[in-house]
């Protein structure tokens, strides 16, 4: 938002059918949430107050609701961090890779951009294909080589496959959001860096980085946010298992509230799962409209 | 700057990086399920394109991708239509709440689908919109809206404001300004916001799978069938996978120039 906005409260009007939308599909339902998270029923509907005790289980690390929460939070985590170090430094590499004029551009930002509008169950049947030790092409090769994996049996196999299929999934967003900036960066910079003698790593740690640096904070949002509430794609891999250790916060929640019909855990899980996507959002919104203020000053 | 081999071959490996599980996806779907289980081969012994022909006859699989792209389009239009004033508002105006109300719409493009999809089959249920496809296009519109106001504020803001201001001397009515002037302006801009909305409703599965049972069933839900008692159809599932990346890659070609603004959602 830029600020040489006038002040006019009739812009109310046109931010009307948003508020409808969103109040439909975002509070009502949070309403029912909340509803379920301070109550507790013996069925046939009839429900009793239950105060925080959900809350109180949710956090004690004895109860097995809070095991299962504490242990799928902290797998998440783990996720989300392993992630982005590979996302990010790896699609800043391919931005940096893409041709830079010709037909070859065309080609290839449509090839690399295939990935992401391929349905999240496809992308989990196609690694399932992939990695499986019968049919797959990879998992019967790493057999072949005598390196024991196995997806459905091996949490170390699991987990090397859930990473890499995001990977190959979401990199290329990254990837496609640092190109958007790269192309914003005007040619005489790069002459007047080429008629210093600037090495290419100076051209890139003092010309593209900056850059870059908007477009890399959109991106670690949406990758983090994305990888933190992954559910299709582990799902139809490997269910949340060997076990329990690819069951990342939206397969727990899923099996609690749809699965076990556990209302009042899962309405709670709900809740503090959504706090803390809104305070991690709530951070990076403050820290780009500082941004843009100062970029404005 | 000249693209130098290294970055050639580095762009050769990460395209190979992507394409080969595709390419084992295709390739297990001109296969016959026999052929699959007998022995790994890099292309098919017996092209068949008999799991091609199962899904292009039976009449529950054209249901259920209608279904799917029919939820989609409507999902595009109502968030696109719904984000557009809101975009303008955002852009040229402040008054009482904005800020938190930006936050509010932000705070629901990055909320968990699994939170909402209990909540969703209540609500749904209770207003009788449950397994139609208004449900679905409805339930991803929590995302959608705010992503699509999110996009055309960025693109909107890049319009200078005495552009409007120049029309309204010129004694434009505003919906008039809006229509005649404003929108195509922006065309670009609502390209990419449609085809964000398209991509994003087009590959969530949870909510459109949690809110169909029969008649509004999608692909996905279409797809688990071939999980069946009697072990897996791995050629049937191969098949409609390739059919799933159909839409999306007419998609991508279609908005391909526009594909590096469009990324930085007009904010670079």
């Amino acid at each position: 938002m830029t600020d040489n906005r006038v002040w006019d409260n009739r812009a109310w009007f046109f931010v009307l059918p948003v508020m409808v939308f969103v109040l439909f599909s975002s509070l009502l339902p949070m309403m029912t949430v909340v509803n379920y998270s301070v109550q507790d029923t013996m069925g046939q509907n009839n429900f009793f107050w239950n105060g925080a005790g959900w809350f109180a289980n949710l956090l004690d690390s004895s109860t097995e609701a809070g095991q299962r929460f504490q242990g799928a939070l902290l797998r998440n985590l783990i996720f989300s961090f392993v992630i982005l170090a590979i996302e990010v430094p790896l699609g800043i590499a391919v931005s940096l890779c893409i041709p830079k004029r010709g037909w070859q551009v065309g080609a290839v930002l449509v090839v690399i951009a295939l990935p992401l509008l391929i349905p999240y169950n496809v992308v989990g049947v196609i690694w399932q294909l992939f990695t499986r030790t019968d049919v797959g092409l990879l998992g019967a090769s790493l057999n072949a080589l005598h390196i024991p994996f196995d997806t459905r049996q091996d949490a170390t196999s699991a987990w090397f496959t859930i990473v890499i299929m995001d990977v190959w999934h979401w990199s290329s967003m990254v990837a496609l959001l640092c190109y958007a900036g790269l192309k914003a960066i005007p040619d005489a910079y790069y002459q007047a860096a080429r008629i210093d003698g600037a090495s290419r790593w100076a051209v890139f740690a003092n010309i593209e980085f900056p850059k870059l640096r908007k477009v890399l904070v959109i991106g670690m949002l949406l990758r983090f946010m994305g990888s933190f509430m992954i559910y299709t794609e582990p799902f139809v891999v490997t269910g949340g298992g060997p076990g329990e250790s690819t069951s990342f916060l939206s397969i727990d929640l899923v099996k609690t509230a749809l699965g076990q019909v556990d209302l009042g855990n899962g309405a709670a899980m709900s809740l503090v799962y959504n706090l803390i996507t809104l305070t991690v959002c709530w951070i990076f919104f403050t820290y780009t409209t500082h941004a843009d203020q100062r970029k404005d000053a | 700057m000249q693209s130098s081999a290294a970055n050639r071959v580095g762009m050769a490996l990460y395209i190979l990086f992507l394409m080969v599980p595709i390419y084992w996806l295709i390739n297990l779907s001109f296969k016959t399920n026999p052929d699959i289980l007998a022995s790994l081969s890099f292309w098919p012994q017996h092209p068949t394109l008999e799991n091609y022909q199962k899904i292009f006859i039976d009449p529950d699989w054209h249901a259920s991708f209608l279904n799917s792209i029919s939820y989609v389009l409507i999902n595009t239009v109502i968030s696109v239509a719904v984000a557009l004033p809101a975009a303008y508002a955002f852009s040229r105006y402040r008054f009482v709440g904005d800020k938190p109300l930006f936050f509010w719409l932000l705070s629901n493009l990055m909320a968990p689908p699994a939170v909402y999809a209990m909540p969703f089959f209540n609500l749904y249920s209770a207003v009788g919109l449950f397994d139609s496809i208004w449900a679905v296009a409805l339930a991803h519109c929590l995302f959608n809206v705010p992503l699509a106001v999110w996009i055309l504020e960025g693109f909107i803001s890049g319009v200078p404001r005495e552009i409007d201001e120049t029309a309204m001397i010129d004694g434009y009515s505003f919906p008039r300004f809006f229509i005649k002037i404003f929108l195509p302006l922006i065309a670009n801009g609502i390209g990419v916001a449609a085809f964000f909305c398209f991509m994003f409703s087009w590959v969530e599965q949870l909510l459109a799978t949690t809110l169909t049972t029969v008649d509004a069933k999608p692909i996905a839900g279409m797809m688990s069938r071939a999980y069946s008692a009697a072990g897996l159809d791995w050629g049937l599932l191969s098949a409609a996978g390739v059919l799933t990346m159909i839409p999306g890659a007419i998609v991508i070609w279609f908005v391909r120039n526009h594909i590096a603004k469009g990324f930085a959602l007009g904010r670079v």
